[in-house]
Formats: structure tokens, C-alpha cells, sequence
């Protein structure tokens, strides 16, 4: 039996606030944590196959044209060495997210430098990445590479779907009492999940098993379908386990397909892990964006005119473009508004999502024009934000779903001590170090997917959870246990839950902070179904059905859950259809970030002193791994913000740090202590009134960091990341206006 | 080439390509896979494992230059049902999401808490000569040779800190 | 990583004599010269492993401290005399790299390190220094981390090693040993080149020789401070950073030692600088004069022009420390 629940409308049932076994929302530990800590979880580049060979790819050294000829005949030669493999399957670049559309075949046509264009296999590792490393590449280039968003060369295209334009923008600037019109950069930008993307292929009797390092199984299960030319019920993929996607993992990447055919025409499981250098240089990336804001506002503070323009860039004929400005059309009210986004086709890595595609940048640009909007007013940054809360969606007069900014504002300041915040800059030192505050508000668009999950009650008062999810270290084995456990009234202990295999049914799968209300609504439905069959067994309507502890609870009758199970286990499905609230409602996660840095009035040094997030995410799931997904988040902010760029050489494309020496993810000793409060909240809107934490953090935060460092020492830095060169200019250039 | 390494109290006698690294041997040869290949440059730390009682990168390291030494790895520090107090200490304060770097973060935690005991100053050590203490400076600071893209790192400084408070109480 | 014989040496005798056969490279912690293996930046066809060899002692001599070039970065840093008397030794250790790669990484070693530079490291781009003639693809290219100083039209790599920067204020020498028995000692001053026409020559190790020790003599009384300016917190190479040992008497400086890591394709000390310091009372103008001199020559190539006033500006603050009265700080 399959229970179905279509999204259309809000619900105000709050039916998990009824349940009684009280699991749900607390910090339960993550059931898989134990194999964790051990090292006893199995990761994909952990997988081995008798018989398995590996094989390693071979990247292109230029930056547009074709390959002509592979020199395999010396490499062939090599000890090991088993096959060059050139098939016109394989793919240039990873796939996007939610789609079962792979991503561009014929690797031999070269659109950026560093793009995998054949596979070596060998007997072993040592062998193969040898052999690639000599493989010798004849091409024919092609002119014309473009190298760059703002190369004159650059053909620029305006998708009409995303331009955008309300009253006369125009003329309000023009009339308002203080504008604002600045440009910010952000870089490009590397997912860098810790576990290097990586595939075993082996063929099991015409059927393809596939272990790879994925986000979303279903979807990417019709991309290897696609890319190979066969059916998807034809291929299984599995991963229990991923070592952190962060968008990178959506979509299959080359090594996945190269895997597969590799071991289709080697007839042994064939794994093909890529280097630090090709999981940064063949999967795909950020966008750099360029924005120019504009606001208008009026002596009170109030925004009369939000202008966003952005430049963002990808390979020519992808789709995807950064949606910088997703947030930007609901967060602020203003009568008069244009948006206008242009994209740069450029022979560089594929862009697509990365943690919180749009909102890390356009939210976190906007939040920094928001800083010097408030500073031109001589306004509170807080007080400027209260003062520009709508009421309803501007432009559409939709209503909010449920809208939490002001008090996450509110909050936020209080519990961090903003009212200590000197309003002028370089008003705190102590030694060398200038010391000021920021602050931002956090928005990111909430949405849910289609999801599917089995529930399993077994007559030993277990219950097994099965879906294709994934837990990519976001806690999907906790709170789908926990969902679970709270639905059917059993202890953490009695429920298991078994992710990362497309024989089970098919979920949202991970990305877009849709995967916890999205899968997680799945398995509840399951739960209702079978909570329903125990209500009849009881005698009773469902909603009065009280379980915990493995008994069913009515009218002072207590049972066992085997009694009212009739001997049988018993299954059922749940089914998540997206519906019409979507379109109904706007939905959007809020919060508030706060942060306090010192900037080394010498060097121009940065140094995070301490951070606050405030999130309103509708129903907290478990308190610990939202926790820890808000504590991510903010920290990326303070990669985006102080150190994260990947660096595109300006006469090729090419990454030219495409390692974790060069490519500076935050370390520790960069994070100080961070403070996360959840607001208490249910989104009627939301399927179980619960909304995504993944990204949020990451949606504004760095702003807070950007405008600390001007309240610290004066220095505006409009293009990130804020490395030391950037502010020490600031510094100079502030000492020379002093004399 | 012929290479014995006890791993784990246990002795491995592997034959090996003599470009197999240490970490490839272990995760490879021995049979396990705890130990993490995140960068295989010494740049993040995931493969941190404990040689004669010392943590290294197992990724810039020769199997054969290891030949008859004692290896350490997450494998050897606790199981789930018997975990080391850092293993229980990570899982208490959640300091992992994904857990690709946990392995390599406790084996380095577990050396560098002895590092600590054994007074080795750290760069934000105040002076050379002081007692070093497991603050959260010093922890951060010992600890970032092992890059957490999930960015647990307030979770696991509070993990060791509490490791080390709880061998403090016991010692 | 191109495949090797591999000579596990029982003696440094041992390990000279392999040494003579063209290919070899000698292996002790590994720590670079693996990265750049599996890379195949460096491909060497033997390796000798001298990691077993008896050159591990820290020994206080009359002529001043003897450390084994297989002192690791760790132990050298922790040593109680260094700690005591070559504070800056032990500062610059702390300052680089990680904890595990401190415990690997030697002494010999890290002298030997080569440059961080992106094209040096990617086989797919021209690089003097490791394809003598095939050009240099920093110049023009990304060159954030480059050389203002010493460079030259073939090569703008900079030396990575903090710990060398601090031997170089601290006047250190090099024992090197040669494969037909004879030793030789050389001033680090002396030890590296600046790249000129040859960048792959990094230092004056003719083939075969080994580095057996290094000699620091007795440590100066007065301050000592490794100060390093880098893009995160830890973990990082250095922008620019400054080494220095410096002694005031009676209210001005009696001696001085600067080196400057992250400028220069070797750790760069300059004795006019120094000259212009001692005997004189500190101030910031003389802080001034001091950079004046030690950036006269400098040249930026674009995206490290920010070196040149980082370089001043953390010369001055670190002279500023290096000569207040207040006690705090390391002092040998």
C-alpha cells in the first residue's frame, strides 16, 4: 500500500506534535555515527572487487578544439597497462542536478582546458596513473577560446525568464533621497567535498552495479542510462555512504561513466577515483559573479528601488545559470525593482550548483550593499532591514508561507550583544588589531521534491526505513529514523534505516536543502499508512491511536504492536508529490548572522573572533545535525568571505589552483566559536512543517564578515574573498586619506 | 618488493609495487579502509594514521620506507561496540557530518593530545617553555592539518576537549 | 608516479656510493619530494631511502648547535635548547605546515624544498625550473604567491620554507657530505642561488652530495621573532614573512639579523638593511629607512605587487616588536 500526499495546500494538523514518543527534534546521535568514528563506514573509493583494475583519467591541454590522436601504442607498452579508452560516451564534465539528462558526450571535443578526454586502465593504481600521466595528445585547437565572463570576446546571453522589471526603476533612483549603486565580485568556487568524486563499475550479467559518489541516486541513474545508451532498470547504483557533495555530486561525472564503460569492454569492475586535482578540475564549479546593485531609499530608511544586475558565465549551451537573484524579487519590499541577469559563455569548467546556488552570492552581495546603504542613512544595519520586511511576496502579493526575519534579527542582536557595536569604524582596537561587528539577514528559497520511502513494521517490534536517499553527512540515517521512531511510537534503537541503493524506492535524493522535508515526508506518509492499519486493528480513528514504546495506546487500552499486526509484518509506501503550494505560497527559509572580527591594522589580517546565526527552518528535525548543518553553512561563509577562489588562468581558463594547498577551504584554527539558536517554528506550508537547513548558513553569512571588517578598520571590500592584499590596499589607501 | 608492517598489533606481510604509498598499502593490501585518501598530497589530512606512535600523512609516505614499523590506524583505536573516548567524544558533540575526515581527525587527535602531554609548544603557544594545554586555540591550532569541508571543526575541538578533560579526571 | 628501484641505504657511505649513479635521488621524510613524484614533476629513476641513517642528534658544540639533517621538523622545534636559545627556530618550525607533516618532514629536507609555484607543479604548463628552456608560464600568468625579489626573466618561484628563513637570520651552515668521502660546510647565505638563466639549480649540492647537518652558531642574546603573514590561519604558505633576532643596548640596537621568507627565491637577508639598523635608536623612520632598502630592487609582477608594502609594513611591526622595552616575547 502506498500512501500518497499531493503538496497543494498548508496543513495545520501539526500531526507530529501529537506523537508521543517524544524523538523527534531532539539531538538524537546519528545511528551510523559509531561506523563513522571507526572507520567503519564503507565509502565508494573503499569499495574493492576481485579481479578489479583501476583506471585513471587523461586530461586535455587545451583549451577549445578537438583530439586527433591518442598516442596510446607507448603507453599501451607499459607494465599493466590494459586499454586507452576513447569511447564517444564519455563525458566532458558532470551533470547537473535533478535531471535524468547527462552531461555532454564526446569527450574529444575539448571545451576547456583540463577536461578529461580518455581513460587509462591498468592492473593496478601506481600503473595507471602513470601511464595517463604519458599518454601524449595530438589536437587540432580551435581560435576563439573565451576565457573569461568580461572578455570583450564573450558572447553574453539574457534568459528572459530571469530578467525582470516593476515599476520605473529608473526615475525612483533617481528621486530617491539615498541611492546606492555598487559592483561586488565573488570568485569561483569548489564544492572540494572531502571524498574525491570516485566510481567502481562492474557488470553483473548485462546489468550494471555502480558504486559512485552521489547526492541524488534515481535521477543520476537515468544520466548513466542516457549516457550509455541503456536502460535505467538496468542499472544499480549504490551509496550508503558520501564522503560530502555539496552540489558537486548532484549530477554523474566522468569518472562514473568512464567506469562503466571501462568495464563493460574490460569484462572486470573497473574504479576509477579521481586526484584532488581532477575532483577539482573535471566535475564543475560556482560561477565567479559580477553584480551591481542599486538601491533607492528614502530618509527614513525605507527602499523605494532595488536594482540586481548579474553577470555570471558557463560553457556555451548549458542551461544552468547561477540564480544570483533568486532571493533578491521577495527579501525587501520596494516599489520599483529590475533585475537583470546575463550570462557569459566562457570555455571554462561547467558551472552548476554549489551549496545554495543563488543566495551564497546574490544574498551575500546584496547583504553587504545593505551594510553601506544603512552606513550612508546613519541607520542601524538591524533597523534597516525591520524597516524593509514585506508583508506579502513584492510583485506577486503571494503570501509568505511563514516569515521569521524580524525575529531572527531581533534575536540574533540580542543574544550576540549588537547594541555593543560602535556605529563608526576604527572605534576599537587592541594592539595591532582593529575589532568590529556585522551583521546580515539570511534568506534561501525553500522547496521540496518528489520522494519516495518504504516502512517496514516487523512483528519483533523493529521497524525498517528503506529509500534510495542519500546522507551525505547532512543526517538523513538519524532524522528519517527519528520521523519513524516519532510516527510509530518505537525507541531510536528498534527503527534502521538503509539509504544509497536505487533498488529501494526512489527519493528526492540530497541537494537544495530539499532532502529532509522532501524524503523525510515520504517515510511519515509511510508511517500514517501503517499507523492506520493499526488504528483498525485497534478499533479506533487513527489521530486517537497513541503509540509508544512498541504498544498501541486507546481508551486506557494498551497493546503490543505484534498483537495488532494479525502475525504479519507489515510494509507500506509513502509518497511525496510536489503540488500546488509551491505556487501558492512563497517559501523561504530566514535568519539572521552576526559576526565580530579583528583586521590586522598592519597586514590586513583577518580573524573571525566569534559568529551567531539565528534560523528559522519551520520544525527542527534533530537539534544536533541542524546544528551542525547551520554551523557548516556559516563557515563556508567565512570561506566565501576571507579565503575561498578558484583561480582561472586569464589566457587559458585553466584552474590553476586545483588542490587544497592552493584552493584555501577554511581550517580550524580559521573557525572560532559559533553560536546557532533555532527559532521555534512550524511552517504550515511545509510537509511536516519542517523546511531545509543545509544552505542557509552559507546565504548571507559571509556579509556579516565583509561588514565587520568595515566597522572594524573602514575598508569596503567589493570583491571576494577579502584576502589580505585586498585589504591592506584598503588600509593604505585609508592611512594616505588621513595624511 | 616484500614489506612487513604490523598494523594494529597485527603483522602484514604485503608484496608491493615499491611506489605503493603507505596509505595505499593499508587501505589497499591490508584490507583497511578507515583510512581516508582525501588529497594524496599532505593537504588535508584525511589519511592521518600513527606510525611508532606518531601521526603522519600516510599519502607522502613509502610502504617500503615503513618496513617493520608499528601503524596505528582508526581500525586500532576502538570498535563500535568498545570506542576509544576520542571516537565516543566525536560521536557525543557531533564532530563529523559526512565522516570522510573523521578517521584521519581522531588518529590525529589521539597523537596530538600526547604531543600536548609530552609539552610540545604549538605557533600559538604564548611562550616556548609554558605547560601546552588543550584550550580551544591550541586545539585548533594542532588541529589544522585535517581540513573538514563539512566544517565540524567548533564540534571537534569541543570532542577533544572533552576527551582530554576526561583523561584528565581519570589520570 | 614513474617507477624506481628503491635502495634502502645502510650507512651514509652506502648511501654516497649509490648516490653516483645519475637518476638517483636520496628520500628521507618524503614529504615534497613524494607530491612532486606522484605528479611526475620530479622522476627520478633510483631512490635511496637515508631515512635510517644515524643522522638524527641535536648536540650542543662549542661552535653552537649540530642538528642531523634527519632531525625531524618536530623534534626540532620541541628540542629544549632550541627552545631555550634559538627561540626562532622553533617559532618558524610551528609556523609551517601541519602537525603530521612536522613529524615527517627532516631537516635536510626542508632545505631542499621547492617552490610552491602553481606552473612548476602542472606538468601541462611551461616551467624553467623543471623543463630548463621551456618557459615560464608565472610570468603573465597567476603569480599572487611570486618573487619581488632576485627573479629573473626565466623564473619568479618563490622558496617555501619557513624553518630556512629562520636559519638564515640565525647565520646557520650546511655540512654536506660528498660521494668520494670528503665534507664541506656552507653558508646557507651561500647554500641557494638565486634562479638567473639556471632555475633548476637550486642550490650548490653537487650531485651525489648529502646534506648531513646543520650548524647554527651560538645564539645572540636580544629578541628573536618569526612573524609570518599568510591567507588562513594555519596551514598556509607564507605571503611574506620575517625573521628576526635583534639586540638592544642602552637603548639602541646592537645587533641585528633579518630574513624574509615568500619574496625571494631563497630566504632573503640583506646586510644593508641590518647595517642601517645597528647602533642607531629605533624609530619609525629608521623602521623606514630599513625597508626603503630592503624593497629598493623589489619588482612586482601584478598579483603580488601587495608583497611590496606587506614586506614593509611587516618589517616595521616586527622591528616595533623586536625593540620595545616591555619583556614579553621569546628572548634567547
Amino acid at each position: 500500500m502506498t500512501r500518497e500526499m499531493t503538496h497543494d495546500g498548508p496543513d495545520a494538523d501539526h500531526r507530529l506534535d501529537g506523537m508521543a514518543q517524544g524523538v523527534l527534534g531532539r539531538g538524537e546521535p546519528r545511528p551510523e555515527g559509531a561506523l563513522k568514528v571507526t572507520g567503519r563506514a564503507v565509502y565508494t573509493g573503499d569499495q574493492q572487487a576481485p579481479g578489479m583494475v583501476h583506471g585513471a583519467l587523461v586530461r586535455a591541454t587545451i583549451t577549445r578544439g578537438r583530439v586527433t590522436t591518442l598516442n596510446s601504442a607507448t603507453v599501451l607498452e607499459m607494465p599493466g597497462v590494459l586499454a586507452v579508452i576513447d569511447d564517444p560516451r564519455l563525458v566532458r564534465f558532470s551533470g547537473q542536478g535533478a535531471t535524468t539528462k547527462p552531461p555532454k558526450a564526446d569527450a574529444a571535443g575539448v571545451v576547456y582546458h583540463g577536461q578529461p578526454i580518455a581513460l587509462v586502465v591498468a592492473e593496478t593504481l601506481e600503473q595507471a596513473r602513470h601511464a595517463a600521466l604519458r599518454l601524449t595528445v595530438d589536437y587540432a585547437e580551435e581560435p576563439g577560446a573565451v576565457t573569461g565572463p568580461e572578455d570583450p570576446a564573450a558572447e553574453v546571453e539574457l534568459p528572459q525568464k530571469k530578467q525582470s522589471e516593476t515599476g520605473a526603476p529608473d526615475a525612483a533612483l533617481e528621486a530617491a533621497d539615498t541611492v546606492i549603486d555598487r559592483i561586488y565580485r565573488t570568485a569561483s568556487m569548489s564544492s572540494a567535498p572531502m571524498e574525491p568524486h570516485a566510481s567502481l563499475a562492474e557488470w553483473q550479467g548485462g546489468k550494471l552495479v555502480l558504486h559512485s559518489t552521489l547526492q541524488m541516486l534515481a535521477s543520476a541513474q537515468g544520466q548513466v542510462a542516457a549516457a550509455l545508451g541503456i536502460e535505467p532498470e538496468d542499472i544499480r547504483i549504490l551509496a550508503p555512504h558520501v564522503g560530502g557533495g555539496f552540489g558537486s555530486k548532484l549530477g554523474i561525472s566522468p569518472e562514473t561513466v568512464a567506469a562503466a564503460i571501462a568495464a563493460q569492454q574490460m569484462r572486470r569492475p573497473v574504479s576509477v577515483v579521481c586526484t584532488r586535482p581532477q575532483s577539482m578540475e573535471t566535475t564543475s564549479r560556482r560561477s565567479e559573479t559580477l553584480q551591481r546593485i542599486q538601491m533607492g531609499a528614502d530618509d527614513e530608511g525605507r527602499l523605494t528601488m532595488i536594482g540586481h544586475e548579474a553577470l555570471v558565465s558557463n560553457l556555451p549551451g548549458q542551461k544552468f545559470s547561477e540564480p544570483v537573484q533568486q532571493a533578491t524579487h521577495f527579501t525587501y519590499e520596494a516599489a520599483h525593482r529590475r533585475v537583470v541577469h546575463r550570462v557569459a559563455r566562457v570555455h571554462r569548467l561547467v558551472a552548476a550548483s554549489v551549496r545554495a546556488p543563488g543566495e551564497a552570492v546574490g544574498a551575500t552581495a546584496f547583504e553587504c550593499a545593505m551594510d553601506e546603504l544603512a552606513d550612508k542613512l546613519g541607520l542601524c544595519p538591524v533597523a534597516l532591514r525591520l524597516r524593509n520586511i514585506p508583508k506579502v511576496e513584492p510583485g506577486t502579493g503571494r503570501p509568505f508561507s511563514s516569515h521569521k526575519l524580524a525575529e531572527a534579527l531581533t534575536e540574533g542582536a540580542r543574544r550576540f550583544g549588537w547594541e555593543h557595536r560602535h556605529a563608526s569604524p576604527r572605534a576599537r582596537r587592541e594592539g595591532e588589531w582593529w575589532i568590529g561587528m556585522g551583521m546580515s539577514s539570511l534568506v534561501r528559497v525553500n522547496t521540496v521534491m518528489e520522494a519516495k520511502a518504504r516502512v517496514s513494521l516487523s512483528l519483533d517490534g523493529t521497524a525498517l526505513v528503506e529509500t534510495d536517499m542519500t546522507d551525505i553527512g547532512t543526517g538523513s540515517y538519524a532524522i528519517l529514523s527519528q520521523i519513524a521512531a516519532e510516527m510509530l511510537g518505537l525507541p531510536m534503537g528498534s527503527v534502521e534505516t538503509v539509504l544509497g541503493d536505487t533498488d529501494l524506492p526512489a527519493s528526492s535524493g540530497s541537494g537544495g536543502s530539499f532532502g529532509a522535508a522532501s524524503t523525510g515526508s515520504a517515510v511519515y506518509l509511510a508511517c500514517l499508512e501503517l499507523r492506520s492499519r493499526l488504528a483498525e486493528a485497534m478499533g479506533c480513528p487513527e489521530p486517537e491511536l497513541t503509540l509508544k514504546d512498541g504498544h498501541a495506546i486507546h481508551d486506557n487500552r494498551k497493546v503490543p504492536l505484534s498483537t495488532l499486526m494479525g502475525g504479519a509484518a507489515m510494509q507500506a509506501e509513502g509518497h511525496l508529490i510536489p503540488g500546488e503550494a509551491e505556487d501558492k505560497a512563497r517559501q523561504a527559509t530566514w535568519g539572521a548572522a552576526f559576526a565580530e572580527v579583528g583586521v590586522n591594522a598592519i597586514t590586513g589580517e583577518i580573524r573571525v573572533r566569534r559568529m551567531l546565526g539565528t534560523f528559522a527552518i519551520g520544525r527542527v528535525l534533530n537539534a544536533q545535525t541542524a546544528r551542525s548543518q547551520a554551523l557548516g553553512g556559516m563557515i563556508w561563509g567565512i570561506g566565501m568571505a576571507l579565503t575561498e577562489e578558484l583561480v582561472h588562468d586569464a589566457r587559458d581558463g585553466h584552474i590553476v589552483n586545483r588542490d587544497l594547498a592552493e584552493y584555501h577551504v577554511p581550517v580550524n584554527a580559521d573557525v572560532p566559536a559559533l553560536e546557532v539558536h533555532f527559532l521555534e517554528e512550524r511552517d504550515d506550508w511545509a510537509p511536516m512543517q519542517a523546511k531545509g537547513i543545509g544552505e542557509l548558513g552559507i546565504c548571507g553569512a559571509g556579509a556579516a564578515i565583509v561588514n565587520a571588517v568595515h566597522n572594524a578598520c573602514g575598508v569596503r571590500v567589493r570583491s571576494l574573498p577579502m584576502t589580505v592584499d585586498k585589504v591592506l590596499a584598503g588600509l593604505v589607501e585609508a592611512e594616505a586619506d588621513q595624511g | 618488493m616484500h614489506v612487513t608492517l604490523t598494523i594494529n598489533d597485527t603483522k602484514h606481510s604485503l608484496d608491493l609495487d615499491p611506489r605503493t604509498t603507505l596509505l595505499d598499502a593499508i587501505r589497499s593490501h591490508a584490507g583497511l579502509t578507515g583510512t581516508k585518501k582525501g588529497c594524496d598530497h599532505g593537504q588535508c589530512g584525511a589519511c592521518t594514521v600513527m606510525v611508532n606512535g606518531r601521526r603522519i600523512n600516510s599519502c607522502l609516505s613509502l610502504a617500503v620506507m615503513h618496513d617493520g614499523d608499528a601503524v596505528t590506524t582508526i581500525e586500532g583505536l576502538g570498535t563500535p561496540e568498545a570506542l576509544s573516548p576520542l571516537q565516543a567524544a566525536f560521536l557525543e558533540t557531533d564532530g563529523f557530518q559526512c565522516g570522510y575526515c573523521t578517521p584521519g581527525q581522531i588518529c590525529s587527535a589521539t597523537a596530538m593530545l600526547e604531543e600536548i602531554r609530552a609539552g610540545w609548544p604549538s605557533h600559538v603557544s604564548e611562550t616556548l617553555d609554558g605547560p601546552a594545554l588543550p584550550t580551544e586555540a591550541e586545539i585548533a591550532e594542532r588541529m589544522s592539518g585535517n581540513l573538514c569541508r563539512c566544517s565540524a571543526y567548533p564540534n571537534i575541538v569541543a570532542a577533544i576537549r572533552l576527551a582530554a578533560a576526561e583523561r584528565e579526571d581519570a589520570a | 608516479m614513474r617507477a624506481f628501484d628503491y635502495i634502502r641505504a645502510g650507512s651514509c657511505k652506502d648511501a654516497l656510493a649509490e648516490a653516483e649513479t645519475p637518476g638517483t635521488a636520496f628520500i628521507a621524510g618524503g614529504t615534497n619530494l613524494l607530491d612532486l613524484m606522484k605528479h611526475e614533476v620530479m622522476t627520478p629513476a633510483r631512490l635511496v631511502d637515508i631515512s635510517r641513517l644515524d643522522l638524527r642528534g641535536i648536540t650542543l658544540t662549542d661552535a653552537g648547535l649540530r642538528v642531523g639533517a634527519l632531525v625531524s621538523n618536530s623534534d626540532l622545534a620541541a628540542d629544549p635548547l632550541v627552545r631555550r636559545h634559538w627561540p626562532l627556530l622553533s617559532r618558524a618550525l610551528l609556523a609551517g605546515a601541519s602537525g603530521q607533516l612536522r613529524n615527517k618532514a627532516t631537516t635536510g629536507g626542508n632545505l631542499l624544498q621547492r617552490t610552491r609555484c602553481y606552473y612548476f607543479y602542472d606538468t601541462a604548463m611551461p616551467c624553467n625550473k623543471r623543463e630548463p628552456g621551456s618557459g615560464c608560464a608565472a610570468i603573465g600568468g597567476f603569480n599572487r604567491i611570486h618573487a619581488i625579489l632576485g627573479a629573473s626573466e626565466a623564473c619568479i618561484a618563490t622558496h617555501p620554507s619557513d624553518m630556512a628563513v629562520a636559519l638564515r637570520a640565525l647565520s646557520a651552515e650546511v655540512e654536506l657530505l660528498a660521494p668520494g668521502g670528503g665534507r664541506r660546510q656552507v653558508p646557507l647565505a651561500a647554500f641557494y642561488r638565486l634562479p638567473g638563466d639556471t632555475p633548476h639549480v637550486e642550490t650548490v649540492l653537487e650531485p651525489g652530495e648529502m646534506i648531513a647537518a646543520v650548524l647554527l652558531p651560538p645564539a645572540e642574546g636580544g629578541r628573536q621573532i618569526y612573524r609570518k603573514v599568510r591567507d588562513r590561519a594555519s596551514y598556509a604558505f607564507a605571503l611574506v614573512s620575517v625573521a628576526a633576532c635583534l639586540r638592544m643596548e642602552q637603548g639602541r640596537i646592537a645587533a641585528a639579523a633579518l630574513a624574509f621568507g615568500g619574496l625571494a627565491h631563497m630566504p632573503w637577508r640583506s646586510a644593508d638593511v641590518e647595517g642601517t639598523l645597528i647602533g642607531e635608536v629605533p624609530s619609525a623612520a629608521l623602521f623606514d629607512r630599513a625597508a626603503d632598502l630592503l624593497l629598493a630592487e623589489a619588482k612586482g609582477q601584478g598579483d603580488n605587487d601587495f608583497k611590496i608594502p606587506l614586506a614593509r609594513r611587516t618589517l616595521a611591526a616586527v622591528l616595533a616588536e623586536a625593540t620595545a622595552e616591555d619583556t614579553e616575547g621569546d628572548r634567547a
